[in-house]
């Protein structure tokens, strides 16, 4: 009995020790996302300390801070689900005032159609959604969505698709000549014969492709740039390509909460990372482009010549944002996706 | 005589409530409400992005048995429905059997250690577990994926000249949910076997019976509470299951977990997630009871 | 000639022998992985700390890995303490009013999946959360207790249910109260159930990942909940030395506990 109360009054020690210090900031993102160095620099530059908490999914995201209670100032919505986050009245405003280094943000990435003038987004990291291939599997065009929506005979049985609801209706929507958020019934209704019949010939819908490319447990798979360039530094048979029928282009920012406690360790964190230097160590931890212009003098080398993130030009024009889907659209991903799914 | 016994009775059950309260007040507060909560949402409609709007629906319970072609708008049987329950309750109940048939003799082997080792053993099977579920599931993944340790040892050894795909099949699932839900089986039997009568073994060998039915017929009924004591929490769980079949199964294959996940998660209907959730809810409690109920009527005989 | 045992059955201690060595095969690995001085959670390319000195510097998993211990453990201790009355309420006696509800209630979390008390208590929590502005660690701690109730419940109700009454039967011919005859025959000779169910409590709330993800407030990720963050975006190598010098840490813990207890012998 003694023995179970000393272990208690231990509990409660330590539990009162983990309570919060002063000059803090709760950051909400994308879990592996967030560089250690970056909030080593931060807190030694201005003694906040920044506590990162973990999400896996935009729709987790979401739930949870519209449910409310949960306590953080700062989020990274992705570029699709900033609209919602203001419709919903979830992020506030940015007082421009405070952010001197607001205007570093590179010009093709200050007026984008989700957030014009970034008045309420400061650009995170961007990147663009491809197809993977191990070049010893198959040596042939690699550049196109066919890959994975009418695998070639090497690749049938052995392509990877990532569960990404919206990346993945985007492709083949793209894929069947269509722009993604299409509204039209009969092509939408092609799409999803298209890839129901696809789907036997893949080999599973999964993560952690910058794992098992680089093993070659799975030779092909559609998925982030940025992944995949981490594969290619470990094997490289593993190359990237651009489906010239339409990829994806994706940016995930970060949004200051309506209900956030820290509002002014926030702002230094936001115009901390639109300096160059900061900027680049966000890009050389998970290996993506930032928005912020003159970050490239300090990335990596490695990510300053990548096919994977430096987009070849006769590829760019291929490039498309996916944007908010209006209602029946999005009914319409939904439904084929749940189909897809099961 | 009859009032004394009747008083006694009702010392007994005001004594039997007053020791369960404080588990029943957490319980109620932190799980049948949020249950009813639950049930609620069944009933609404659901949000354009995820969540519900407050407008009173059935659509979520209509779901659960019919799905509607966005297409053609034509209504059918939402036989995916049935397709994924069923793969589910294949999948639990070969997760129990398996850990049944390796659980068992390991809890005996336990139970029947000498007393003062029997602690040490018992750590050491449930050492293991104290590595989360996510990691030990991915490093299942390494030992057996095509350059995994299993595939290397055999490959090394001459055995075999290409390496056997282990990875996203139904084995791997079902090793790694073997795995997972292990000590849920082994423990509840080891705590019944451990206050086994060994001399009651001794009986049975006295009269000639064979090891066989010594098991059958003297272990099995007195260790029968452990047995579905063990069942259950292997069982109902893994119905719900979800981390280890993505994890090994490769995402293709849906189970009853990744199903109601994803209606809370890119499928956004979170009424048809409360609705499916409450239909598995009930239905195992029916058949939890019934277990119990011929149990104990057996037990008591 | 060999002597005949009476506890062998034929076969039971090799599966037992082979459960315990396939039961280890992944914890070795990982193991040996931690100290990989690769980049990957595989290609073993030669020893390095490099991992160990990286977690040790990262705080963000330490400190999920310590939340994820204190939970555990006052989860666990308050599991315990509410499912033990309940077990003896309701085990090896009379029937009475009551009985199955009491019963079909405390087994309620075990039968529904982990995403529906998770959706649920975010909803609930998240409406307490705003009125008292309260963002402890309590609202997790009291999901993995309603998580873990029926998991210390069942092995303490089995272990009951296989007591021989005759010793506290004799004890209640001796004249000892009912207090006496608990604390003294009934608690010790249920040891072993409340340990089984102490232990399936402590691993489950370290693995329950759904649960802690949706009701955690900002800065409580668990270990569970920051490898499913990196689910997406790949694991780190890190992860593997995290978990060697937890699995360690708990070991040495326990062992230490388990030889406070044994001097008592």
């Amino acid at each position: 009995m003694k023995k179970l109360l000393m272990m208690a009054t231990a509990m409660t020690l330590v539990s009162a020790v983990m309570a919060q210090a002063d000059g803090v900031l709760n950051l909400y993102n994308w879990g592996n996302y967030t560089s250690p160095d970056l909030l080593a620099k931060f807190e030694k530059e201005t003694g906040i300390k920044v506590t990162v908490t973990d999400y896996d999914s935009n729709d987790t995201a979401l739930a949870k801070i519209e449910a409310g209670g949960a306590g953080f100032d700062l989020v990274v919505p992705s570029a699709n689900f900033v609209p919602i986050w203001i419709e919903k009245g979830l992020i506030q405003k940015l007082d421009l005032t405070k952010l001197p280094h607001h205007d570093n943000i590179a010009p093709e990435w200050m007026n984008v159609d989700y957030d014009k003038g970034r008045e309420y987004t400061v650009p995170w990291q961007w990147g663009t959604t491809g197809m993977a291939v191990n070049s010893s599997v198959y040596s042939g065009d690699i550049n196109t969505s066919a890959i994975f929506m009418d695998p070639p005979p090497e690749l049938q049985g052995k392509v990877n698709v990532t569960p990404e609801m919206g990346d993945v209706l985007a492709l083949a929507t793209m894929y069947e000549g269509g722009q993604p958020c299409s509204e039209d019934a009969a092509l939408m209704k092609k799409v999803r014969d298209d890839l129901l019949k696809a789907k036997p010939m893949w080999m599973s819908m999964d993560y952690g492709m910058e794992e098992k490319m680089a093993t070659n447990d799975v030779p092909a798979s559609l998925y982030w740039n940025g992944a995949i360039l981490r594969a290619r530094l470990r094997n490289p048979d593993v190359h990237y390509g651009y489906p010239k029928e339409g990829y994806i282009v994706w940016m995930d920012q970060v949004a200051l909460l309506k209900d956030a406690k820290n509002v002014d360790e926030a702002y230094k964190f936001l115009d901390f990372i639109m300096v160059p230097e900061n900027a680049a160590l966000i890009s050389a931890f998970a290996r993506y482009a930032n928005g912020i212009s003159g970050s490239e003098a300090f990335m990596p080398d490695d990510m300053k010549t990548a096919p994977e993130v430096v987009i070849p030009e006769e590829f760019k024009a291929a490039g498309h944002f996916i944007p908010t889907c209006p209602p029946k659209a999005q009914e319409y991903i939904t439904a084929i996706w749940t189909e897809l799914q099961k | 005589m009859a009032a004394a016994e009747e008083q006694v009775v009702r010392e007994t059950t005001r004594r039997n409530w007053l020791l369960s309260a404080p588990a029943l007040v957490v319980l109620v507060f932190t799980a049948t409400l949020p249950f009813v909560i639950v049930l609620v949402y069944s009933f609404l409609t659901p949000g354009q992005y995820g969540n519900v709007v407050w407008k009173f629906s059935t659509d979520g319970w209509v779901g659960l048995v019919m799905t509607r072609d966005v297409f053609d708008d034509t209504l059918g049987w939402a036989d995916a429905h049935l397709t994924i329950i069923w793969r589910s309750v294949k999948l639990s109940f070969a997760t129990t059997i398996i850990t049944f048939v390796v659980g068992f003799p390991t809890a005996w082997f336990i139970a029947t250690r000498p007393q003062r080792s029997r602690p040490i053993w018992l750590f050491l099977i449930t050492i293991p577990f104290w590595t989360n579920l996510l990691i030990r599931t991915f490093a299942i993944n390494e030992m057996i994926r095509n350059e995994g340790l299993i595939n290397t040892v055999l490959m090394r050894t001459g055995l075999i000249h290409e390496p056997i795909v282990m990875i996203y099949s139904d084995g791997a699932v079902l090793l790694g949910m073997g795995y997972a839900y292990f000590p849920l089986m082994v423990l509840p039997l080891y705590a019944a076997m451990d206050r086994f009568d060994m001399r009651l073994l001794e009986a049975g060998y006295d009269l000639y019976a064979s090891r066989l039915s010594v098991l059958w017929r003297i272990v099995m009924p007195v260790v029968r509470p452990g047995i579905i004591a063990g069942c259950v929490l292997v069982f109902i769980p893994a119905l719900g299951a979800y981390v280890t079949p993505r994890v090994l199964g490769g995402g293709k294959t849906m189970m009853l977990g990744n199903l109601i996940e994803m209606q809370f998660g890119q499928g956004r209907n979170w009424p048809l997630g409360a609705s499916i959730s409450i239909t598995l809810a009930v239905i195992t409690l029916v058949a939890m009871l019934i277990i119990i109920r011929r149990a104990g009527r057996e037990t008591a005989q | 000639m060999k002597r005949f045992s009476v506890t062998t059955m034929p076969g039971f201690a090799l599966i037992a022998i082979c459960a315990f060595a396939v039961l280890y095969l992944p914890i070795l690995t990982i193991a040996t992985f931690s100290f990989n001085a690769g980049k990957a959670i595989s290609d073993w390319q030669g020893f390095s700390f490099r991992w160990y000195e990286i977690a040790w510097a990262n705080t963000e998993v330490q400190g999920a890995a310590i939340r994820s211990l204190i939970i555990a453990s006052w989860a666990t201790l308050i599991s315990v303490l509410l499912a033990t009355p309940v077990a003896l309420a309701t085990t090896r006696t009379a029937k009475f009013p009551g009985r199955t509800f009491i019963y079909m209630m405390i087994n309620q979390t075990l039968v529904v999946p982990e995403i529906v008390p998770a959706v649920a208590l975010l909803i609930f929590f998240a409406a307490i959360k705003i009125q008292t502005g309260y963002q402890g660690l309590g609202y997790l701690i009291l999901a993995h207790v309603m998580w873990c109730i029926p998991l210390a419940y069942l092995p303490i109700r089995a272990r009951l249910e296989g007591m021989d009454l005759s010793l506290e039967n004799a004890a209640a011919d001796l004249y000892a109260s009912r207090w006496q005859t608990l604390w003294r025959i009934t608690l010790p000779l249920l040891m072993p159930g409340i340990i089984a169910g102490a232990m399936l409590c402590f691993i489950t709330s370290l693995d329950t990942v759904v649960i802690t993800e949706f009701v955690k407030s900002g800065g409580q990720d668990t270990l569970a909940t920051y490898m499913l963050g990196q689910f997406r975006r790949g694991l780190t190598p890190e992860i593997n030395a995290i978990s060697t010098v937890l699995l360690a840490l708990t070991v040495v813990l326990l062992t230490g506990f388990f030889l406070l207890t044994r001097k008592r012998d």
